[in-house]
């Protein structure tokens, strides 16, 4: 049985004072033209935290124009790459001085747990210094004409971007996201999940503080459908980065196609697999099986909701995975020993409820979990293993984005690569193996923008990541990221008489 | 930050963090207007006591200050009086021995190259913090062993030298290798890892800044290093060696061995267990130790030597500006600079004004006490190169070259020298061909492109150029033919992290500063396995 902690948040820390509740526009904060507001709930308790400006339209018409005026005569383009990251240094600093505050706003906004948070947020502070350090590298080519031609590239900032981002990781995606147009020189419109638009309030005041002039970080807090749709159909954002569903990113297409065709990158959902070779070191693999679908509660993306095992170990393996499981703690993300909190609101709750018994439905034996959990308050639910699925259930084929895992057999390495890559999605895959061979046949053979050998969500902010297939185009992290953020210039003009071509 | 005065000259220059060195376009002379130039000024007066004190002079190893094996020590001179400002130890083989073995041990046992990237840029980051801290009194250091004046070391340089840092900082964790394509079924890559042990020579016209272009690319790299710098300005090496050791550098990664070149340079270059060398200097010595280099173990070598940089004025040129840019491109820093622009090449059309206007400019330069604000030049370095050029001054004339101003020494205490300008210069004199390295301006005059091309080529030398117009298929045409590491568009000197520098034919191998500086402190390691079944390739 999975045990419960329902510990009194109280005992652990202190509740954070919410200081930021309104738009970020042009360097102030502002109520929403509408003077509507929304509720962002606890998802521990069920109730408001408070309430925040509802951006519409208006809004993001507002603060477009404040990233484009701060794009096309403001500073922050024309600063050097070098100045530019002095500034995004001292921002990530000041994260840093606020990193607990930082952390509760998360855990209660989104039940991330706190420690993790505390210790997380420094980490995504790095990305802003990873890209500080890539500003005043971002070179071009002198090209090789065929011809008697000098020519060059300039890589020259894209102009105001749109950043779309989702509630799972509302720290580490906006830093993510933020942080490699801010070095490429960029001008931008955040929109934050509506879910979980606190943090984000909170570093657009810390960029202010640390120097970033107005206008170039504009946080707009609204929903998909109105906030999200007027970023994603504006005629004057050059690029959007979304990261969400696969469903909201054909739309945020959709709207980049009918109005000003802009570069979009797309960040969306996955069905990753996790395979498990009989070589494999089994309690390990038991550890990471377990931590890749339930870490962050199942809510990521690259969770390895399809565990594949090969035949050899897997009664072994399930044994395993069992007794780690008992050891898994689900409560008040805010209490140091819980592993897992709550789902992020009653909708997604419903959601996998509703996927679990879609699996009971379809005949896959529910190994353990598949419950609520939580006492009739918040959104919890049991770690849940289904075994006996396959693959044509709707528990292997969609993003279920909980706890829930779908555990499969295979015998050769031939099958499980077909039976991974036997999915729309394509973000991550995990490889359990000793044998080098197999790792490398797997690594190229797995249509996925992230393989994980022998270990599992290794980010890092110098590792690309992103999907192949329906997962989205484009990748964040990594001078990968930057160059979204940069526009290719050629330059070419006629040489006389050069010595050499 | 303690105070930073800018009564100075080029002060829009002093305050660009970009480190442009000479603002286009800006006349000086105005601006030098109430300082005493050298033709008015009978005698220098008392030199200005140094606003800092010398706390370290032993060598540095292991983390440790220690003396020399010998016991023994060398004076180091300040320029200005040729007076003692300390005893240095000085290093020899054995202490060089010394130093090798504990950077070979943190290398090959230490955490340095074990940490993350991340943690040894945090380490780079917080040096560079330190050295705004310290600016000035790095300043006060560099000034009073060098001689350079101190606006310049405290506006430029010190902030420099924390730029270049933080630009090291932020390549430590993106040192990529490659996948590489293979034609069958192999999977390949290339790791790039560092080179190991890492001997640099420095030289003693920018103590700092030559400290900043070896030290940084390969701390970022993960190397370690033995560094000996000149026994002209052992000083402000030992200073700032000391702040990146209270910034988290593990003891033993960096190690500073003062001395002379003969006994403590050659025992770096000559040494079997040094990975990797780095040497700053003149051509000679440069051959001597790509020499020792090859005689020893073979290590690879990076040399920045000589130079006899051209600066070419088109005739469309705008003289006035011209004359100013031509004139900070040969006096800056004494005329101490490895690509000082030595030899003006001036379009007949334009010749006789810029003559007569160089010859102004350089009778308007400032020269006196490095510590005065306002000072544009101090003194020559030492003895040796204060006579040296005097003689090269005694060469042109006897050459039958006109010398237009200067020729002599400033004052009769120290190593002042008048700025010198000499016109009618023919490429065969003495004074066309060598490195002076010192304020000796020799103006030459030209016809056509091709004939400027051809002669500014004719040189053994192949640091920087200077090219001076407004005509685009002009500059392209120089740019492409000139065969020098560096060509400076209507500019001169402007050096940033970021741009890469270095010599073609004798004055050096390979690069430093930028990315490429990168390579000079890393291998590269292919690794190659079959595959199987691949599903592309």
């Amino acid at each position: 049985m999975t045990s419960h902690s329902n510990g009194n948040s109280d005992s652990f820390v202190k509740m954070p004072t919410i200081k930021f509740t309104k738009l970020f526009i042009n360097g102030k904060f502002v109520d929403s033209i509408s003077g509507k507001t929304f509720e962002t709930i606890d998802p521990r308790t069920e109730e408001a935290i408070t309430r925040v400006a509802e951006g519409d339209k208006e809004d993001i018409d507002l603060a477009v124009k404040a990233a484009r005026e701060a794009f096309d005569n403001g500073p922050w383009p024309r600063l050097s790459g070098f100045d530019r990251g002095r500034i995004m240094m001292k921002f990530a600093d000041l994260i840093d001085e606020h990193a607990e505050e930082l952390a509760a706003l998360d855990t209660i906004d989104a039940g991330k747990l706190f420690v993790e948070g505390k210790a997380g947020i420094p980490h995504s502070a790095n990305m802003l210094r990873y890209y500080a350090g890539a500003a005043d590298k971002i070179h071009g080519e002198v090209l090789k004409m065929s011809r008697e031609f000098h020519a060059y590239t300039l890589r020259e900032p894209i102009g105001v971007v749109g950043h779309i981002i989702p509630w799972n990781f509302p720290t580490a995606m906006f830093l993510g996201k933020v942080s490699p147009a801010l070095a490429a020189g960029c001008t931008m419109v955040v929109k934050p999940a509506e879910q979980t638009p606190l943090s984000a309030l909170y570093y657009a005041h810390l960029s202010k503080l640390a120097g970033i002039p107005d206008g170039v970080l504009n946080v707009a807090t609204g929903f998909g459908p109105t906030a999200g749709a007027a970023i994603s159909s504006h005629m004057d954002i050059d690029a959007v980065s979304f990261t969400g569903s696969t469903e909201v990113g054909r739309e945020v297409m959709q709207a980049a196609a009918k109005s000003n065709l802009k570069t979009l990158s797309l960040e969306l959902g996955g069905k990753s697999p996790l395979i498990i070779f009989d070589d494999a070191d089994l309690d390990k693999a038991a550890e990471l099986a377990l931590l890749g679908i339930l870490y962050n509660k199942g809510e990521i993306c690259v969770a390895s909701s399809r565990v594949f095992v090969q035949e050899g170990i897997y009664d072994e393996f399930v044994k395993k995975l069992l007794e780690k499981k008992k050891s898994w703690t689900v409560g008040d993300p805010f209490d140091p020993k819980v592993r897992q909190g709550p789902q992020i609101d009653k909708k997604q709750f419903d959601k996998i409820l509703s996927y679990i018994e879609h699996g009971k439905r379809e005949g896959a034996t529910l190994l353990t979990g598949g419950k609520p959990l939580g006492h009739n308050k918040g959104y919890y639910i049991e770690p849940t293993v289904f075994t006996d699925v396959k693959e044509d259930m709707l528990i292997a084929k969609d993003e279920i984005f909980g706890p829930v895992m779908s555990l499969m057999k295979f015998k050769t390495i031939d099958e499980a690569i077909k039976k991974a890559n036997n999915t729309t999605y394509g973000l991550a895959a995990g490889v359990m193996t000793k044998d080098l061979n197999v790792a490398n046949t797997v690594s190229r053979s797995i249509r996925a923008g992230i393989i994980w050998i022998n270990c599992y969500f290794a980010f890092d902010q110098d590792v690309p990541y992103g999907g192949y297939k329906m997962s989205g185009f484009g990748r964040d992290f990594g001078l990968d990221a930057l160059y979204k953020y940069l526009q290719v210039k050629s330059v070419v003009t006629p040489i006389y008489n050069s010595p050499w071509l | 930050m303690a105070s930073r005065r800018i009564s100075s000259l080029l002060s829009r220059s002093f305050s660009a963090s970009s480190a442009t060195l000479f603002s286009r376009g800006r006349s000086t002379s105005n601006l030098s207007r109430g300082i005493n130039k050298y033709s008015t000024a009978a005698a220098l007066e008392d030199p200005i006591n140094p606003p800092v004190n010398v706390n370290y002079t032993q060598l540095l190893i292991g983390g440790q200050f220690v003396d020399a094996a010998s016991g023994k020590t060398f004076q180091t001179l300040d320029p200005r009086t040729g007076d003692v400002i300390a005893n240095v130890a000085e290093g020899d083989a054995e202490d060089v021995n010394r130093a090798v073995a504990t950077a070979r041990k943190a290398f090959d046992e230490g955490p340095w190259p074990r940490m993350t990237a991340y943690e040894r840029q945090r380490v780079l980051l917080r040096f560079a913090d330190l050295i705004e801290q310290h600016n000035d009194e790095l300043a006060a250091l560099e000034t009073w062993d060098n001689g350079k004046p101190y606006e310049q070391a405290a506006k430029i340089e010190v902030p420099m030298l924390a730029r270049l840092m933080r630009y090291y900082a932020g390549w430590a964790d993106k040192i990529h290798g490659l996948t590489v394509p293979a034609d069958g079924p192999y999977h390949v890559q290339t790791l790039h890892e560092p080179i190991g042990v890492a001997g640099q020579i420095i030289p003693w016209n920018f103590p700092l800044l030559m400290f900043g272009w070896k030290v940084g690319p390969a701390l970022a790299c993960g190397n370690t290093i033995v560094m000996k710098t000149a026994e002209q300005t052992p000083l402000s090496a030992l200073l700032a060696s000391k702040l990146l050791h209270e910034a988290g550098l593990p003891s033993g990664v960096l190690n500073v061995v003062s001395g002379f070149g003969p006994t403590a340079g050659a025992a770096i270059a000559n040494h079997m267990d040094v990975d990797k060398l780095a040497f700053t200097g003149s051509t000679a010595t440069g051959k001597v130790v790509l020499q020792l280099a090859s005689k020893s173990n073979l290590k690879p070598v990076t040399l920045e030597l000589g130079g006899k940089s051209p600066f070419i004025v088109c005739e469309d040129a705008d003289v006035d500006k011209a004359v100013e840019l031509a004139h900070f491109a040969l006096f800056f820093n004494q005329g101490q600079c490895c690509c000082a622009g030595s030899r003006t090449f001036v379009h007949e059309r334009v010749y006789d004004e810029f003559v007569e206007k160089a010859k102004a400019r350089a009778l308007n330069r400032s020269v006196g006490d490095p510590f005065k604000g306002g000072i544009e030049q101090g003194p020559q370095i030492d003895t040796d190169q204060f006579d040296k050029i005097l003689n090269y001054i005694n060469s042109g004339i006897e050459s039958g070259a006109t010398l237009e101003t200067g020729g002599e020494r400033f004052g009769n205490k120290g190593y002042y020298i008048k700025p010198t300008v000499f016109s009618n210069v023919k490429d065969d004199m003495l004074i066309a061909k060598d490195e002076i390295f010192g304020p000796v301006q020799t103006i030459l005059k030209y016809k056509d492109l091709d004939e400027v091309i051809r002669r500014a080529n004719s040189t053994h030398y192949g640091l920087a150029a200077g090219v001076f117009t407004h005509n685009i298929d002009t500059a392209n045409t120089l740019t492409r033919a000139l065969r020098v590491g560096t060509v400076w568009v209507n500019c001169f000197d402007t050096f940033d992290a970021a741009i890469p520098f270095g010599g073609y034919k004798m004055s050096g191998h390979g690069r430093e500063k930028g990315i490429y500086s990168l390579n000079n402190y890393l291998q590269v390691k292919a690794v190659v396995t079959p595959l199987n079944n691949p599903a592309w390739l």
